[in-house]
């Protein structure tokens, strides 16, 4: 790791540059620039994630901590470059004091050339992700509701401020439930005629995921508090009765429904790294997500 | 219409629908090291449908827990998703075991017990794949018992499949002796013939390269392009399987799918659409249309490895290998000269080869183009220069080159030396991309055919290699080439003799 003090956006690119040509490299196949916007709360942790997932999607990432306050304003920066800790090139920045208010021309020297960039903001968010100045860079904006102290709240702005390329980890947690619930649907069940979702108070998936049901299914949806870890169930009713999907624990569900035999499903809560892996496969709209947003107002949540 | 799978729902994976697959030749290789850890990281992966059950048969004393920890076992080893206790409690609820033996009736009449059970009891609604991981010549009889059962019979709204693997017959002859068989009893769109490497994300890239891009395809033909090398070499001998490779050798075991596979993905034209039966339609085309040399033994090369020294370590020659006949004839190495006799490659030699025991473990698709036909610098400049090439690196390190001149960095005179440049999967591309093997099982559960070769390809190929065959059975022994090396003299002697040079891979 090379630490950089008192420094500016082009020195950090040169330094990764001549950092790449030392280990004999300079071409490196990156497919992405991953800007994370946070505070030292969640930085380390949301760096780590994103060196993880790079494996899978070898990528630029720019984690960048503003520090305000404070007579001086300078930026210090870590960098790291390929290794043990994956093909990723790594720099983490403070900017301190006056340059807080201006990473936006911290990171334009640092951006790779010509593919897309991606921000993450793993705690507070901007009201407006696209208009926000780092956001703007952006082919896909990621927010994360759930670490917000009010999340439905927070899921109401993300809905009034929608534009095309936001998305939120609390969306991104649902898939192995929706996947499943997809596959319970693949057979002839009949209409469903309602949905239930359990989940402690404040859980935003929960909200997502019935919002989404509703509007697929076009059926009113409410939500009953739970004692978690994470989502609890989800209960369809039919016209035989109900088709249960219940995870008392946070790894291991049981489907129940009627006629059939009940089955184990695992459905583990997944890490952060897998989360975002998962967001980065794919940069187009993620417009199933709109439509569950738009639908939030549906949920009675009790 | 399921009203929660959207077409824009990019996130949601394709599921298997619910289904049983039953497995024959559970103790074999195969079964243990590729199919049953595929199985386990395809529920790992949640690509499983809840109701999902695997059967085994074997001519074993085996009760269900037997098997389910015979399937755990090779789970543990082999799996290359971490094990994680839950998936295995899902996926080990469906497992059943039946004894008996493969001629024998009853044992598939309580095969189709066991599975009209797992229906009942797993929700697997009536939809049945069949798994022959045995050797081909039991097709028949177990083909004739799945039908005899009763167990070929669908009910309404449910599927049956049939998942075959290589070989698929010695020669045309018996390729087609194999499809009648099982056509009596499968419609041609529920029989999976399994080439591994089509499932390789790798080989799949090829069309995504030719076809997504504008800067490759207009060089592709014989207006620009020199010859086309396509290479598949092992560095280990035939380790345990003497049984299987004696008497079919490496024409019959890799060239015959492997390579001419990769061949017609390199060869083809633009298909009208990726919908399966125009992608077919393509590779026939171009099979079809794919000539061997007149002269026979001027254009191919074969060869046996000899005891010698690999990589600094003593090993066997395949005469002195366990199991083979001190007078066997068959290849361990191949390779061949076709031409394509069509507008776009008249006149472009392809060579196929393939070996074991030789440099280093390698399959790639070099694509050698001509030399530009007037180059303005000294020559002395451009002695270092060869010819541009575009190289898919199929495996390992898996990839693609791109090689051509550049200037020697310096003052003095002008001089151009060859530089490669290099695109790599992400460094851990191997382990987290899935493997062949699960692709295509997912595939046959779901029912979608575009990376399975139908009969009709494998009787093109047969149709290609059955002269070369002929000939090479009536030219007694095949000459030994050293462990280690890239194969015989005579392959350097028949591409010498087109005026080309192999690659080193």
């Amino acid at each position: 790791m090379i630490r950089l003090e008192d420094t500016s956006g082009h020195d950090i690119a040169a330094a990764i540059a001549h950092e790449r040509h030392r280990m004999g490299s300079p071409t490196t196949g990156m497919v992405l620039s991953l800007l994370i916007l946070t505070d030292e709360t969640y930085q380390a942790d949301a760096t780590a994630a994103a060196v993880a997932s790079a494996r899978e999607h070898p990528m630029r990432i720019l984690t960048l901590i503003p520090r305000p306050g404070g007579d001086i304003g300078r930026i210090d920066a870590d960098i790291s470059v390929g290794g043990d800790d994956g093909p990723g090139e790594v720099a983490v920045m403070r900017l301190r004091g006056d340059r807080s208010d201006h990473a936006n021309s911290v990171v334009i020297p640092l951006l790779l050339p010509d593919t897309p960039v991606v921000t993450w903001w793993p705690g507070t968010a901007p009201v407006s992700l696209a208009a926000d100045p780092i956001g703007s860079h952006a082919g896909r904006r990621i927010s994360d509701v759930s670490t917000l102290a009010e999340p439905i709240e927070g899921l109401r702005i993300r809905r009034d401020n929608y534009q095309p390329g936001d998305t939120d980890l609390s969306w991104t947690r649902l898939t192995g439930w929706r996947s499943t619930l997809a596959a319970v649907l693949d057979r002839p069940v009949g209409d469903v005629h309602s949905v239930t979702v359990t989940a402690p108070v404040n859980n935003p998936s929960a909200v997502l995921l019935a919002a989404w049901l509703a509007w697929a299914l076009d059926i009113p949806a409410r939500l009953v508090p739970g004692s978690g870890p994470g989502l609890n169930a989800v209960a369809l009713s039919i016209d035989d009765g109900t088709i249960e999907l219940a995870r008392p624990d946070g790894r291991m569900a049981t489907l129940r429904m009627p006629g059939v035999p009940e089955s184990p499903i695992a459905l583990p809560r997944r890490t952060i790294a897998d989360l975002i892996a998962e967001d980065l496969r794919r940069l187009t709209p993620d417009e199933i997500y709109a439509e569950a947003l738009a639908a939030i107002d549906r949920v009675d949540i009790g | 219409m399921n009203p929660l799978r959207d077409t824009r729902d990019a996130r949601l994976p394709r599921v298997a629908g619910p289904c049983a697959v039953v497995l024959f030749g559970v103790t074999g290789d195969l079964a243990r090291k590729k199919i049953m850890p595929a199985i386990y990281d395809l529920a790992n992966r949640g690509l499983l449908p809840p109701g999902f059950g695997l059967v085994g048969f074997a001519r074993r004393e085996w009760a269900d827990e037997d098997f389910a920890q015979e399937v755990h076992d090779s789970v543990r080893e082999h799996a290359r998703t971490p094990f994680r206790e839950e998936v295995w409690r899902q996926l080990s609820q469906g497992i059943r075991f039946v004894a008996g033996d493969l001629a024998d009736p009853q044992a598939f009449d309580r095969l189709r017990e066991t599975v009209h059970s797992l229906d009942a009891e797993r929700g697997t609604l009536g939809n049945h794949a069949f798994y022959l991981s045995i050797p081909p010549g039991l097709f028949p009889t177990v083909v004739s018992q799945i039908q005899q059962a009763g167990l070929a019979k669908k009910p309404p709204g449910a599927w049956r499949r049939v998942v075959i693997e290589k070989p698929f017959g010695h020669n045309l002859a018996s390729a087609e002796e194999l499809d009648r068989v099982l056509a009596d009893v499968f419609a041609p769109d529920e029989i999976f013939r399994i080439d591994h490497y089509l499932g390789k994300e790798t080989v799949q890239n090829i069309l995504a390269v030719r076809f997504a891009n504008e800067m490759f395809e207009p060089l592709w033909n014989s207006r620009y392009v020199d010859n086309i090398q396509i290479t598949q070499a092992e560095d280990i001998g035939i380790g345990g399987r003497a049984g299987y490779y004696d008497g079919i050798g490496a024409a019959r075991d890799v060239i015959q799918n492997h390579l001419l596979q990769l061949l017609a993905l390199t060869a083809m034209d633009e298909p009208l659409s990726f919908d399966p039966r125009q992608v077919r339609q393509e590779k026939e085309k171009v099979l079809a249309a794919v000539t061997v040399p007149r002269d026979i033994d001027l254009h191919t090369a074969r060869g046996q490895y000899a005891t010698g020294w690999q990589g600094g370590v003593p090993v066997f020659g395949y005469l002195e290998e366990p199991g083979i006949p001190a007078d066997s004839t068959t290849e361990t190495f191949a390779a061949i000269r076709v031409d394509i006799d069509n507008r776009r490659w008249a006149g472009v030699p392809f060579y196929l080869r393939t070996g074991k025991r030789l440099g280093r473990r390698v399959t790639e698709v070099a694509v050698v183009f001509k030399r530009a036909p007037h180059l303005p610098f000294a020559s002395t400049s451009v002695q270092e220069l060869s010819d541009n090439a575009l190289v898919f690196r199929i495996q390992p390190d898996e990839g693609i080159t791109l090689r051509f001149g550049s200037k020697v960095p310096g003052v003095s005179a002008m001089e151009v030396r060859d530089v490669t440049m290099d695109f790599q999967y992400g460094d851990s591309f191997v382990d987290t991309s899935p493997e062949a093997y699960e692709r295509l099982i997912l595939d046959v559960l779901l029912g979608d055919p575009p990376l399975f070769p139908q009969a009709r390809e494998v009787d093109l190929s047969w149709r290609i290699l059955d002269p070369v065959l002929d000939r090479w059975s009536e030219s007694g022994r095949p000459a030994t080439y050293a462990s280690g090396g890239w194969g015989p003299a005579s392959a350097y002697e028949m591409i010498a003799r087109d005026g080309r040079t192999w690659r080193r891979p």
